[in-house]
């Protein structure tokens, strides 16, 4: 971990056109602060990559409230009736990738690998221009890695050397994003001295940065 | 008993003591407040938790898979989206039931994707019924008076010949090589009443009155 940043340096490490993966299930264990100063610092043009849409005033749906987004993938955008809207009016480009692909997808990109095999979407308009892979005779489809510029983290329990770990279910996709971004950033819903190192979720190198708790 | 709670019970009778079960929202739901005395049924939730319990009037962080408030029962796990599309995909879900648009004879299901007029995206669903062992649709038989149950789909599949059993307010259908097989109707409606209710051609051999029904 580089150390804790503020909200200030926070905002600087952010521009127009980055893509950026945010941990999250229906806003459960979505980042909210940092999100708030995605908000805050206008940057525009953005690819998200989260599980689903979140809601008009929750997890990433305020990113896309405020037109910041481009482009969304994510694996549902039911609860968020804004994104029906734009992507209706064509102001924001969605691709839906079925939510196991998906992890495997962000996995892919963080561990090197070259993309996955999946029979998860063959036969269904999933499976539209992708290669179909035969596999000991049995044919599976190729998903590609994703990875980001950046990604934000929540949910956390944070140590002082930026050991993470996950309360309850805001685990979902956020240990699988901490791997696939340039720069990651988490934000602590507890800070503790150390966590037990059998219990380190998201191990200190892979994080560069905690945002500070708010003064 | 409404309509719901008749699909919900007749589907808990499926489910086996020791079975690794995953319910979809809405009439799925329903099915764990049916499970009877002596069986012990584990829920996984694919948000991230096995041993899922049901709502609890207490501050925690634990949602299910529709965003609302949980609990984990004593036994259970927190799991991030990789571990659940994991034991999603990998085999290890027994049984997965989940609501459907349609059905057809060939076991193929859509429930994702109206195209132009609602698309919420596939969520897990993909996942769940390419991956679990047994897919049970828990299902109306017919929405507003329109045949659920065809001969061939018309919306985008969720998936394709991976339905294993069909249950309605009306019947309980399982399907097979050659065919849906109607096997059990509600004692409220005819075998008559049921095949015109349903697009696709059922194969009748022994029907007998749906279990579960108390008169």
């Amino acid at each position: 971990m580089k150390g804790r940043i503020d909200k200030t340096e926070f905002i600087q490490l952010l521009q127009d056109k980055m893509t950026i993966m945010v941990g999250g299930f229906l806003a459960n264990g979505s980042p909210e602060r940092l999100i708030d100063l995605v908000v805050e610092s206008g940057i525009k043009d953005l690819t998200i990559i989260c599980n689903d849409g979140g809601f008009p005033d929750r997890g990433v749906g305020k990113l896309i409230e405020t037109r910041q987004v481009k482009r969304l993938i994510a694996s549902h955008i039911g609860t968020n009736p804004t994104v029906g809207v734009l992507m209706q009016s064509n102001e924001l480009e969605v691709e839906l990738s079925p939510q196991g692909t998906l992890a495997e997808r962000i996995h892919a990109g963080g561990a090197g690998l070259g993309g996955i095999l999946t029979k998860t979407g063959l036969n269904t308009i999933v499976e539209e221009k992708k290669r179909v892979i035969i596999v000991e005779d049995i044919p599976y489809l190729l998903e590609t890695p994703l990875k980001a510029d950046l990604a934000l983290i929540g949910g956390a329990v944070a140590d002082k050397y930026g050991n993470l770990a996950y309360l309850q279910t805001m685990r979902n996709f956020n240990p699988i994003i901490a791997l696939a971004a340039d720069c990651v950033v988490a934000e602590a819903v507890q800070e503790v001295d150390e966590i037990d190192p059998e219990h380190v979720i998201t191990p200190h190198p892979l994080v560069d940065y905690i945002l500070a708790e708010e003064q | 008993m409404d309509d719901k709670q008749i699909i919900a019970k007749r589907i808990a009778m499926e489910l086996n003591d020791g079975d690794l079960v995953n319910l979809g929202i809405g009439i799925p739901t329903l099915v764990a407040d049916y499970i009877e005395p002596g069986k012990t049924i584990v829920f996984h939730s694919e948000n991230g938790v096995v041993g899922m319990g049901p709502y609890i009037d207490e501050n925690t962080y634990i949602v299910n898979a529709g965003g609302n408030k949980a609990s984990v029962l004593k036994g259970g796990a927190f799991i991030d989206s990789l571990m659940s599309f994991s034991m999603i995909r990998g085999g290890h879900i027994s049984v997965t039931v989940l609501g459907a648009l349609e059905v057809d004879i060939e076991g193929n299901v859509a429930s994702w994707i109206v195209p132009g007029k609602r698309v919420p995206g596939m969520g897990g669903a993909m996942d769940l019924v390419e991956g679990a062992k047994k897919v049970i649709i828990a299902m109306t038989h017919t929405n507003k008076g329109q045949p659920k149950i065809l001969t061939r789909c018309r919306l985008p599949l969720t998936a394709a010949n991976q339905v294993d059993m069909i249950v309605t307010e009306m019947a309980v259908m399982s399907v097979e090589k050659d065919g849906l097989h109607l096997k059990e109707v509600h004692p409220n409606y005819s075998i008559e009443e049921v095949l015109k209710a349903t697009e696709a051609p059922l194969i009748i051999d022994q029907v007998i009155p749906m279990k579960g029904i108390e008169l």
